[in-house]
C-alpha cells in the first residue's frame, strides 16, 4: 500500500489504481507471422524482477487514464512516473 | 528411523524432564558435491527430497534454504487442505496429495495434526450455484467426494453463519468435501526435515543462492553464500521467489508474485469445526487448535516481494466475515502477515523440466499450494529422478502455455485466486 503522483490527478491512494503488470512489451507487428513460441513470450512470459520494475497503472477509481511507473517491487518505492508514449527515464 | 517417537520414548523422555530429546535434524556444512540440490527447504522442497531419497533411493541430496526451514510461505498459509478441483488434471493431482496426507503422519511418525474437518464453499449469487454445483458433478466423476447443499444444510453444518436473504450476499448454498481439513503447517515442514536427514539427506539453512552455472544447456552447479555446489541436477521450489532463480538460469517464467495475506484473531473457544470458504466475497475462515480464527484475505494486485500487503485487502475480507458472521464482531485481531506467492496465468502450478538439462521448476502454486505439499514433493521427485514426468503432473509441464493446453482453474477452483 502506497501513494502515488498520477501525472494526471496527483496524488492518490494506491487503492484507486489497478495495475497492469509490465511496461513496454510491444505488441507483435505482424501476429500472423508468430510462431507459437513468440506468442508465448508476449503473452505469458514476464520478467517478475525483485528490484527496480516498469510497469503500467490506470487510475481505475479516478481520470481511468494509463500511465507508467518505476517501482522498486523489494519496497515498494516509487522512482518515477511518466506518460505513456514518454521515454523510460533512466534509473 | 532411529529415535522414533512413541509412547515409550515419551515415558523415557519424561524421566529426564524433556531435556535430552535430540535433534530432529542436523545443521551440516554443505559438501562439495551432490547427485541433486533441492533449492527452497519449505515443505514442498523437503517433501520433494523426502521422497527423491525414499524412492527414488538417491542418497547425495541437498536442501538449500536461505532462511531457516519452514519459515516461509509454508509457515504462512491458512493451512486448509481440499482436492475439489474442477479439471481433471488437478483432479488427479490434488487428491494425489489428499490420499497422501491421510496417512502421513504415521508415514513420518510424526504428527502433522491432519484433521479432516471438511471444507465447505459457499455461493452467493445463481452463476456461483451453477459453477459450483457443476463441480460437485466433476469432482463426483473424478472420484472425489462432494456434496451440494441448500441454504438450510448450510446452517445445520455450521451454525454460526448469518442466512439471512436481505444481506448483501446471502447464502444461496453450497458445496462440503468431508474428506477435506486443515493440518499443522510447521509439523509437516518439521516432519518431511526430520524424515529426510534420517535418510541422509544435508537440510542447509541460511544458505541462498547467487547463481546458476551452466555448461552449455547442462547445469553444472550452484553458487552460494556457503560457496559453490556442484551437482548436475537442480530442483527449484522457490516459491513466490521462483523469477529470481529463474532470471539466474537465463530462463523467463509466466510468473507474477504477489503479497498474499492472512490474518489471526485472539484465541477463544471452538466456535467453528469446519473450514468456509467463500469465493464471491473472498473471506475464508477455519479456527486453530490454539482457538485463533484463521483467516484468509486475498492477494494485491500488483507484483511485490514486500511480504507486507495493503491494508485495504484486509479490509474487505473482514467486511465480509462480518456479515456471514454477525457474532465475530467484537473478536480482536492478533497479527496479521503477507507471503509472496507466485501466480501462473492459468492458476495451476508447473512441475516441470526447462530446456536446460538438469533444471527443473515446481512453481505457479499461486494462492493454494499448501494443500498440495505431500503430492508435490512426490510428483517433483518422480520428475527430477527419471528426468520425465509422472502421469499425474504432465499436465502441468512449462511448455502447455506455449501449446495453450492450459489447465485452468481460474474462478473454476472453488476459491478465486
Amino acid at each position: 500500500m502506497f501513494v502515488i503522483n498520477c501525472p494526471y490527478c496527483g496524488e492518490r491512494d494506491q487503492s484507486e489504481f489497478s495495475c497492469g503488470g509490465e511496461a513496454h512489451i510491444v505488441r507483435p507487428k505482424q501476429p500472423t507471422e508468430l510462431s507459437d513460441d513468440e506468442w508465448a513470450e508476449y503473452l505469458f512470459m514476464r520478467k517478475n524482477i525483485k528490484g527496480v520494475q516498469f510497469e503500467r497503472w490506470n487510475h481505475a477509481h479516478g481520470c481511468r487514464k494509463w500511465f507508467n511507473m518505476v517501482r522498486d517491487t523489494s519496497n515498494d518505492k516509487i522512482h518515477a512516473v511518466y506518460k505513456m508514449g514518454e521515454k523510460p527515464p533512466v534509473i | 528411523m532411529k529415535n522414533k517417537y512413541s509412547i515409550f520414548s515419551l515415558i523415557k523422555n519424561a524421566f529426564s524432564q524433556h531435556e535430552n530429546w535430540k535433534q530432529a535434524w542436523g545443521n551440516p556444512e554443505p559438501k562439495k558435491e551432490y547427485e541433486a540440490v533441492i533449492v527452497g527447504g519449505g515443505g514442498h522442497g523437503l517433501a520433494t527430497a523426502y521422497y527423491l531419497a525414499k524412492k527414488h533411493k538417491m542418497k547425495n541430496i541437498a536442501v538449500l534454504e536461505k532462511g531457516w526451514i519452514g519459515g516461509g510461505n509454508t509457515g504462512r498459509n491458512t493451512t486448509i487442505i481440499r482436492s475439489n478441483y474442477l479439471w481433471d488434471a488437478s483432479a488427479g493431482l490434488y487428491d494425489h496429495a489428499l490420499k497422501i496426507w491421510e496417512n502421513l503422519s504415521q508415514e513420518l511418525n510424526y504428527n502433522i495434526m491432519f484433521s479432516q474437518r471438511g471444507v465447505m464453499n459457499l455461493a452467493h449469487n445463481l452463476q456461483d450455484v451453477r459453477d459450483l454445483k457443476r463441480r460437485t458433478h466433476a469432482n463426483r466423476l473424478n472420484d472425489i467426494d462432494a456434496v451440494w447443499l441448500n441454504t438450510k444444510q448450510v446452517k445445520e453444518f455450521c451454525p454460526i453463519i448469518n442466512i439471512s436473504q436481505d444481506i448483501r450476499y446471502p447464502v444461496l448454498g453450497g458445496t462440503l468435501q468431508r474428506r477435506a481439513g486443515t493440518a499443522r503447517h510447521d509439523a509437516v515442514a518439521w516432519g518431511y526435515a526430520r524424515g529426510a536427514d534420517a535418510m541422509g539427506v544435508d537440510i542447509i539453512q541460511n544458505c541462498e543462492v547467487k547463481g546458476i552455472k551452466r555448461n552449455g544447456d547442462q547445469v553444472k552447479g550452484l553458487d552460494t553464500t556457503k560457496g559453490f555446489i556442484k551437482t548436475k541436477k537442480i530442483g527449484v521450489v522457490a516459491a513466490g521467489h521462483s523469477s529470481v532463480i529463474a532470471n539466474m538460469a537465463g530462463l523467463k517464467l509466466p510468473l507474477e508474485s504477489k503479497p498474499l495475506q492472512a490474518l489471526v484473531s485472539e484465541p477463544v473457544k471452538p466456535i467453528i469445526d469446519t473450514v468456509v470458504m467463500s469465493n464471491a466475497v473472498h473471506a475464508y475462515v477455519s479456527q486453530s487448535d490454539k482457538g485463533e480464527l484463521v483467516i484468509g484475505a486475498g492477494t494485491d494486485a500488483y507484483i511485490s516481494y514486500t511480504q507486507r500487503g495493503s491494508h485495504d485487502v484486509v479490509e474487505g475480507t473482514l467486511k465480509a466475515i462480518l456479515e456471514l458472521y454477525p457474532i465475530f464482531s467484537r473478536m480482536k485481531m492478533l497479527r496479521q502477515w503477507g507471503g509472496i506467492v507466485d501466480i501462473c496465468p492459468d492458476a495451476s502450478p508447473i512441475i516441470s523440466k526447462t530446456n536446460i538439462k538438469g533444471l527443473y521448476f515446481n512453481c505457479g502454486w499461486g494462492t493454494g499450494g499448501f494443500k498440495a505439499t505431500p503430492g508435490s514433493g512426490d510428483l517433483f521427485a518422480h520428475t527430477i529422478a527419471n528426468d520425465e514426468p509422472h502421469k499425474l503432473n504432465a499436465a502441468f509441464n512449462l511448455n502447455r502455455f506455449v501449446s495453450g493446453d492450459l489447465v485452468d482453474e481460474h474462478g473454476a477452483a472453488a476459491v478465486a485466486h
